[in-house]
């Protein structure tokens, strides 16, 4: 236990009651005495507030000098989606690949709005990938890009549909932003960077500070009442729900992004240059098709199916695996989602889920399993 | 009647020949929202130790062990509507199963209420 990493918000969580548990090579709290069940509903409801610093987050500088084009054409060559469009400040979700077609991350990808930061992009990658994916974007543009970890910040997390108007007070200025933005903002003489992004279906922020006003910030926030701290207990039910990707579970270095049902992640213009890891493979998936795709799967009783559960089609033969599952609260019921062969993706495809040797009866459902409620303009 | 309890967090009343079993208020505590109860069949018989039932919570799945041998007599079947009971009721309302006990001796290695909350003071 004593080798686990502490985020800056540490003392904070074991004050607040968390519950810690090791994740990722981290102390962090699974969940706070409220529970999962209320934490999830009151982030539906109002704003909850997640330490997500465990992440990492780095900036990728051009060696050289230049401008945004050369940054992305360096990044490009390492993922599939279209990074050179980016605007100033915005953000974008994509996926670090291997030489397969397979997921090694998926990450965030920002283009700083001030024009100092131009030939840079901001990084936010999974926890327990982050060592090895800085090292891979390092040696992949060794001579190209520099990577600077940016180890001294935290990252909170923000969601919920209070949590514009919350931190509107804060840090005047980002109730005006648009979903999937970033920009740079100062409280108490500290610089933030503010995403209007998240993970749980809910508007949203998610705010790097530096990891010495981490509490201080956290505590401000917390001290209204429409926030209350969630652990990653309620973070995972409430990704679920959303249909997100958890990394290592719904998607992994054996998972390409066509299988994962990420293809929207894949730019136009790169599906027609190519130019990215595992991309002959990829394209010919897109054309073809793959053999197993990721649904959305809603079990008909009560009982939830979890990760790992066995699929069976309806005569009974092997269909694919359970990668995610459990109870949905918002929804009032067990939800998952899997792979299947791609002849029974179709939604309301009849499945069965063996749990405890038991078949129990599900159908193939499109996901979200609970409406998106992200800002628009 | 006695209520005797098990290290794994199931307690047992034993009325007559009829034992009637649930988990205890630690137990409903650490799963946290209890969002479904397995139950076994009435008729079944379960052995001291073995699987009983499966309580659910948001994030996991935990076994219900058989604190005694016996067949199952009858099962809480407001659990599959109401599974929250456990939490709210864990030693109440909240109950599993009723075995007819197969021996009394079962229940000679099982803990006192106060044996039990030296136990769990010692977690």
């Amino acid at each position: 236990m004593s080798d686990l990493k502490r985020t800056p918000l540490f003392a904070l969580n074991t004050e607040l009651g968390g519950k810690m548990v090791p994740f990722a090579g981290y102390d962090m709290p699974v969940q706070f005495p409220a529970g999962i069940m209320k934490e999830h509903l009151h982030t539906r409801a109002a704003a909850g507030l997640f330490d997500v610093s465990h992440m990492g987050q780095a900036w990728l500088h051009l060696d050289a000098k230049g401008g945004h084009d050369e940054i992305a054409a360096a990044l490009e060559t390492l993922v599939p989606g279209e990074i050179k469009a980016l605007k100033p400040g915005q953000i974008r979700y994509t996926l670090l690949l291997n030489d397969e077609g397979g997921i090694r991350d998926d990450f965030m990808v920002s283009r700083p709005a001030a024009l100092e930061k131009a030939g840079t992009l901001f990084l936010v990658v999974n926890a327990a990938t982050k060592d090895a994916d800085f090292a891979h974007i390092a040696a992949s543009l060794k001579g190209k890009a520099k990577l600077e970890r940016l180890e001294d910040r935290a990252l909170i997390a923000l969601q919920g549909p209070k949590a514009a108007a919350v931190l509107e007070r804060i840090v005047p200025g980002v109730a005006a932003m648009s979903f999937m933005t970033i920009a740079t903002f100062t409280w108490e003489r500290a610089e933030l960077f503010v995403s209007r992004s998240g993970y749980t279906g809910e508007d949203g922020y998610e705010i790097s500070v530096p990891g010495a006003m981490a509490v201080a910030f956290a505590r401000v926030l917390l001290s209204d009442p429409a926030v209350a701290p969630i652990g990653l207990g309620a973070r995972d039910s409430l990704r679920l729900e959303a249909g997100l990707c958890l990394y290592g579970h719904d998607i992994d270095e054996q998972t390409t992004p066509v299988e994962a049902g990420l293809t929207w992640a894949i730019g136009k213009r790169r599906k027609l240059e190519k130019g990215f890891p595992g991309a002959d493979k990829i394209i010919d998936q897109l054309f073809n098709g793959a053999k197993r795709v990721r649904v959305g799967i809603k079990p008909e009783g009560r009982a939830p199916a979890r990760e790992g559960a066995e699929i069976v089609d309806a005569s009974g033969a092997p269909a694919g695996r359970i990668t995610s599952g459990g109870f949905g609260p918002t929804v009032n019921g067990p939800i998952a989602m899997g792979y299947v062969r791609a002849d029974l993706a179709n939604d309301g495809t009849s499945l069965s889920l063996i749990v405890r040797g038991q078949k129990l009866p599900a159908r193939v459902v499109p996901m979200p399993f609970v409406p998106k409620r992200f800002h628009k303009p | 009647m006695t209520t005797k309890y098990t290290k794994d967090h199931e307690w047992v009343r034993v009325d007559g020949s009829v034992a009637t079993v649930g988990i205890t208020a630690y137990a409903a505590e650490q799963l946290g929202d209890v969002v479904f109860v397995e139950l076994p069949a009435v008729g079944r018989v379960v052995e001291k130790g073995g699987d009983a039932a499966v309580v659910e919570s948001v994030k996991a799945a935990s076994e219900v062990y058989a604190p005694i041998s016996g067949e199952v007599v009858e099962v809480n079947t407001a659990l599959t509507d109401e599974p929250a009971k456990v939490n709210a009721e864990p030693t109440g309302a909240g109950w599993f199963m009723k075995l007819k006990m197969k021996n009394a001796t079962d229940l000679t290695d099982l803990m006192s209420e106060d044996e039990y909350q030296a136990y769990v003071k010692g977690l």
